[in-house]
């Protein structure tokens, strides 16, 4: 567990620093998670121990939004203002986003599994 | 009446009060959202901004204050990021073979987050730094924040239309694959990280790994996807 999350946190740490280093618009935590991926393809295997130490963190990540959502906090008088159509917008476009993301992905994999049987 | 307000004073300059407060609250909405039955419109994370809000207006304490206890808790968003490094991995055999249609996806994905929520917005007369906050909602926080500091929108305002997202695409997203009928668990991942980034990919979760693992990585390529895409279609 103590050496899972150390290596989570080493990863975080040199993501963080590298996307400072090299100012790429990635954040930190992403790229650290495209390194531990690649370390994970060229290594070829997964202890047990990083697996269920992920599996915590990820089973509880709804938890790590709450303060920033609290937040909300900061901009009520905005959102007052503006809630109705700011929740209409918010509402329409993640929902349409979704929509069309999920038909073109199932296009995209029907067409390209037609085309390897043929 | 004089101690309590000692205390008061001593517990407001430590991070215990709010750290504790947080992980609680969470956890009781959490408890809500299982005896219901994982009900979507129960989602913890809107529950416990509900009962936190109210808490902060009636102590008068400031945000800030209140962060300096959170923060341990939001600084543990980076780590499981990274973490999700390990589902991915888990998939990788199945990423190898899905790789193009993945990549047509995300593109087209990206850009409708991206202008679907400009246009709707200027339609219903959405004020323009609002609009420029908006533009990254799809994507994980810190990313979206960035982006939105970049480009003149709240960044602190662009948190919140960002997790206000990742609950809508969390709430609908079952009723919506049941409606257009998709069962594929890649497809549903995939579409709830794009639409709906961390809060999506949480969700993804629980509907099933393989849904969770697709979704981890649609929420990490389209941050940077996003940030992309973004500059282009401003200097367009």
């Amino acid at each position: 567990m103590l050496g899972s999350l150390a290596l989570l946190l080493i990863f975080q740490l040199v993501g963080e620093v590298t996307a400072k280093a090299l100012a790429l618009p990635i954040p930190g935590p992403v790229l650290g998670m495209l390194l531990l991926f690649i370390v994970l393809i060229v290594r070829g295997h997964l202890s047990d121990d990083l697996k269920n130490t992920a599996q915590i963190l990820l089973s509880n990540l709804s938890l790590f939004f709450v303060p920033a959502g609290v937040g909300v906090i900061l901009h009520i008088s905005l959102l007052q203002n503006e809630w109705l159509s700011l929740s209409l917008t918010l509402i329409f476009s993640t929902l349409i986003t979704m929509l069309i993301t999920a038909v073109v992905m199932n296009f995209f994999l029907k067409h390209f599994k037609t085309k390897k049987t043929l | 009446m004089n101690s309590f307000s000692d205390i008061w004073v001593y517990l407001s300059q430590t991070p215990l009060l709010w750290l504790t407060l947080t992980v609680s609250v969470f956890y009781v909405a959490q408890t809500i959202y299982t005896y219901f039955n994982n009900n979507p419109l129960l989602n913890p994370v809107l529950i416990s901004i509900f009962i936190l809000v109210p808490m902060l207006s009636l102590t008068n304490t400031p945000y800030n204050t209140y962060f300096t206890g959170a923060q341990f808790v939001h600084f543990l968003l980076g780590t499981a990021t990274v973490g999700l490094a390990i589902p991915l991995y888990l998939y990788y055999d199945k990423l190898k073979q899905l790789w193009l249609p993945l990549l047509l996806t995300l593109l087209i994905g990206s850009a409708t987050g991206i202008l679907s929520a400009i246009i709707i917005g200027k339609l219903l007369g959405v004020s323009q730094i609002t609009l420029l906050s908006l533009m990254p909602k799809s994507i994980t926080t810190p990313i979206a924040m960035g982006i939105s500091e970049k480009i003149g929108g709240l960044p602190s305002l662009t948190a919140i239309l960002v997790i206000l997202t990742g609950m809508i695409g969390a709430i609908f997203a079952p009723f919506l694959f049941k409606l257009i009928k998709i069962k594929d668990h890649s497809i549903q991942g995939v579409a709830m990280g794009i639409s709906a980034h961390g809060l999506g990919t949480a969700k993804a979760f629980q509907m099933s790994q393989e849904t969770g693992a697709f979704s981890g990585l649609a929420m990490g390529l389209n941050g940077a996807m996003t940030a992309l895409l973004i500059p282009l279609f401003l200097y367009l």
